[in-house]
């Protein structure tokens, strides 16, 4: 046992040439080998790459997909967005739980096997969704968990399962300039080189594009201030850390279109100047990364990457895939290259920004994949026309990625500046009562604001598109989306540590009929403190869909009030449930009736 | 002439490169902080030392000062919202402070009380944390520990051992000891590392020393934490 650990660590430290900036990836490649890291993993690697004990434990306790206790050979986590819920996700894993005898969260009495649930995982369009080592596997039905049950149970190795459960479609419903655009691999790399890196450069500013992330800073600019940044060293960085619940036109555009995406990296490269680029790929998409391995080969034998590429001298750039393990916040820009530097993903404190002070505190493009691939058309196409798509403030297209309530979830591309209805209608969805546009952190767009249109000046978005009719709680679609925060709150400043855990404790307050107004002032007082406090986006923007339902679907929280006056969180009947268990007893001696107001 | 730049009115000289807490510090004019020392790279994770720059909020500590730079400090509504990340830090952890050792010297209870704290107001979690009683000379509290970090700065920054580091994620983020067993005693720290000293609340005490100034008598039952010129030095000194 301890020789395959030994031989685990490494086989992994010498992939990265034993780099300690690389040790996210050797634990995570160690923990592909032995299903888990054990405590001999971080002795040798401690030993080996010279790092003390903690920095590994640290590291290796801030990702979720990182276990140093024994998980079992498959570990099955459940995509818990709101979308999985309404396909019955929670059902499909009680299923599970009971068919292998398992308790949720726990390892399995043989240690064969854990059951748990994770963060969206970017297959909402076709969900409920799970993943298997890190592998996904999508449309969920009763029999399939008992097909999948029967294959653990028989320790068959997730190689030989069915290839149909891995199987995930694009989902492409409406296609324009950058889903129909045909586009030689090398087609807007020739282009750019006709034009030189400044004129590159100004077709890219002529363009007006904005980052696809969702926050939509000018691309051109950003380029620019990391061109004119000193550094020994510049770097790219595509951010495909697609973490935002209800979002998954990166996995689409990384499966069917990664040539453009690539192209769009190395154009960045060719105006900043970097020889080195950095894929960040969300450990989700895993079964993405020989995919991407091959495309890269084939640039690489094309010469679209590479040394003097496509001939032209001292034009060097190669681009390496790092894989994420499961951390929301590293899709925020300074977590993801804190984690690319193999560390914890905490966010920096900025200014300085990455343009300046990035990887290795070295100037750093950080751009979304779509920014990417939208440079490459740019390129090709020119800036004038594609300024000339889209509106004033928000040119070209977007890609939205359409799940929940309606007939045909996917991928939908349209210029900015397309109605929340045309959507709407145009995926089928009927008795609309709200769209989560941009996913938890984004905006709730209720029935009446549907003539609202997507785009930076408007409603801005990374791409989710959520619809809910009029079965679908609101009140329960926030939870899920406080649910998410806590999880994925990086821990690191006290607001939202701490805030995201108590403002969940309300809502569950308010789910349990404790609540009273009072709770909604204190809820809004906590959206205060995480607005003004935080040190980054997730704990300002934690309290966004509760403001935001409360606003827009107040008597879905009306009707959880059971009292007018304010009432402790803490019930003296329900704390003694676990005592009536015990006891066996439910009659009504054993239930404690509570005094009316004032004689207690 | 040195540039120059206000905190609730008042003109606060600074050098380049100087955070505005720095300036302010050097100025005599206190801002509530706890992960911040004057003698570690400031980490910015309490938040405790929020002010108002120009109208938006930020983190003192990390903020350089700039010349015209106008600071709100010591206004209502950001004591408040001091109050309530201290008030956070209570619940988040186990705070006992009539039985605590450090009670009076503590930084935490010392901003506590200065922001004018009267209760928890938030429902106190009671996370289980076993304490860590293993070493001969030390005890290491976790449920009085903040998170501030600054045991790990000292140990890894000074001490050259990193004795300490932060693990896990989100509201299950806690403190872990370079061992192996995890115990404090199968590492390599001595009671004279800075890392040791350098703890703002009871997380981190030296063992058989109980009472040795008399409660009345400690560095924040003598003045409210806000009227010392250097709060931090007065602790570390005794």
């Amino acid at each position: 046992m301890t020789a395959t650990t030994d031989t685990a660590v490494d086989s992994a430290i010498e992939r990265y040439s034993g780099d300690p900036g690389h040790l996210l990836q050797i634990l995570r490649e160690v923990q592909e080998a032995c299903d888990w890291i054990p405590p001999e993993a971080i002795d040798r690697i401690e030993r080996r790459l010279h790092l003390p004990r903690t920095k590994i434990e640290g590291v290796a306790g801030f990702y979720s997909f990182l276990y140093t206790r024994p998980r079992g050979k498959y570990r099955v986590l459940f995509s818990d967005n709101i979308t999985d819920r309404m396909g019955g996700n929670m059902e499909l894993l009680d299923q599970m739980c009971r068919e292998l005898w398992v308790e949720r969260g726990k390892l399995s009495e043989d240690g064969l096997v854990s059951v748990d649930t994770a963060s969206c995982t970017g297959m909402c369009d076709q969900g409920p969704a799970l993943m298997v080592n890190n592998i996904a596997i999508t449309r969920l039905t009763r029999a399939r968990i008992t097909e999948i049950c029967a294959l653990i149970r028989e320790h068959v190795p997730l190689t030989d399962w069915p290839a149909e459960y891995f199987r995930v479609d694009d989902n492409v419903r409406r296609q324009d300039v950058m889903l129909a655009t045909e586009l030689d691999p090398g087609g807007s790399l020739t282009a750019a080189l006709a034009r030189g890196a400044d004129g590159l450069l100004a077709e890219v500013k002529a363009s007006s594009l904005r980052g696809r992330g969702g926050a939509g800073f000018a691309t051109g600019l950003k380029w620019e201030a990391c061109r004119n940044a000193e550094g020994a060293a510049h770097y790219i960085v595509c951010n495909a850390d697609e973490g935002e619940p209800g979002t998954f036109k990166d996995r689409v555009l990384l499966t069917s279109y990664a040539h453009r995406v690539l192209a769009g990296m190395t154009l960045g490269a060719y105006v900043v100047n970097a020889r080195q680029g950095f894929i960040y790929l969300r450990g989700e998409y895993r079964y993405l990364l020989d995919h991407l391995h091959a495309v890269l080969a084939h640039r690489r034998s094309r010469n679209l990457l590479g040394k003097n590429i496509l001939g032209r001298k001292g034009y060097d750039f190669d681009i390496e895939i790092h894989l994420g393990a499961g951390a929301y916040v590293c899709g925020e820009e300074s977590a993801l290259i804190e984690s690319l530097e193999g560390k914890r993903g905490t966010p920096r404190n900025r200014p300085p920004y990455p343009v300046t002070y990035g990887y290795l505190g070295q100037p750093t493009v950080v751009d979304n994949v779509e920014t990417f691939a939208a440079a490459a058309l740019i390129a090709k196409n020119g800036g004038d026309w594609y300024a000339g798509i889209g509106t004033p403030k928000s040119t070209g297209t977007k890609i939205l990625c359409v799940s929940g309530d309606c007939d045909a979830p996917g991928i939908y591309e349209y210029p900015f500046g397309v109605s929340v209805r045309q959507v709407l209608t145009d995926c089928g969805a009927r008795d609309t009562q709200a769209v989560q546009v941009g996913g938890p952190s984004g905006t709730c767009v209720p029935k009446a604001e549907f003539d609202r249109h997507i785009a930076f000046e408007d409603i801005p978005t990374a791409g989710a598109f959520m619809v809910f009719d009029h079965r679908r709680d609101m009140f329960e679609v926030a939870r899920n989306f406080v649910h998410f925060f806590v999880h994925e709150s990086c821990g690191f400043c006290t607001p939202c540590r701490v805030g995201t855990s108590l403002l969940k404790n309300m809502m569950d307050k308010l789910a349990a009929g404790h609540g009273s107004p009072y709770d909604f002032e204190q809820i809004e007082v906590m959206n205060r403190i995480l607005k003004s406090m935080s040190h980054c986006g997730l704990g300002q923007s934690a309290c966004n869909p509760v403001l935001d339902t409360i606003a827009k679907f107040r008597p879905q929280y009306q009707k959880r009030l059971e009292h007018e006056e304010f009432r402790p969180a803490f019930d003296l009947d329900r704390a003694l449930a676990s005592a009536r268990r015990m006891t066996g007893r439910d009659d009504r001696e054993a239930h404690f009736d509570l005094q009316p107001e004032g004689e207690q | 002439m040195s540039a120059t730049f206000t905190i609730d009115g008042r003109e606060i000289p600074f050098t380049e490169g100087q955070t505005i807490i720095q300036a302010a510090l050097a100025a005599g004019v206190y801002i509530p902080h706890l992960c911040y020392h004057p003698d570690f790279s400031p980490h910015g994770s309490c938040k405790v030392c929020t002010v108002r720059v120009n109208g938006r909020e930020t983190a003192s500590c990390t903020m350089r000062a700039a010349a015209g730079q106008v600071v709100e400090s010591d206004t209502p509504r950001l004591n408040d919202e001091r109050r309530a990340l201290v008030q956070m830090l209570f619940v988040e952890g186990n705070h006992f402070c009539p039985s605590c050792e450090k009670s009076g010297d503590c930084k935490l209870q010392a901003t506590a009380y200065d922001l004018g704290m009267m209760s928890p107001h938030y429902d106190h979690f009671f996370p289980d944390r076993p304490v860590d009683a293993s070493h001969p000379d030390l005890l290491l509290d976790f449920n009085r520990c903040i998170l501030c970090s600054l045991c790990v700065r000292a140990s890894r920054d000074v001490d050259g051992k990193s004795v300490f580091a932060l693990s896990e994620r989100g509201i299950k983020t806690r403190l872990i000891v370079n061992a192996k067993s995890g115990r404090l005693a199968d590492t390599n720290v001595s009671p004279e590392d800075r890392a040791v000293g350098v703890c703002p609340v009871g997380a981190i005490l030296p063992k058989r020393r109980g009472f040795a100034v008399p409660i009345g008598r400690r560095v924040f039952d003598l003045k409210a934490v806000s009227t010392y010129v250097d709060a931090t030095a007065a602790i570390e000194d005794q």
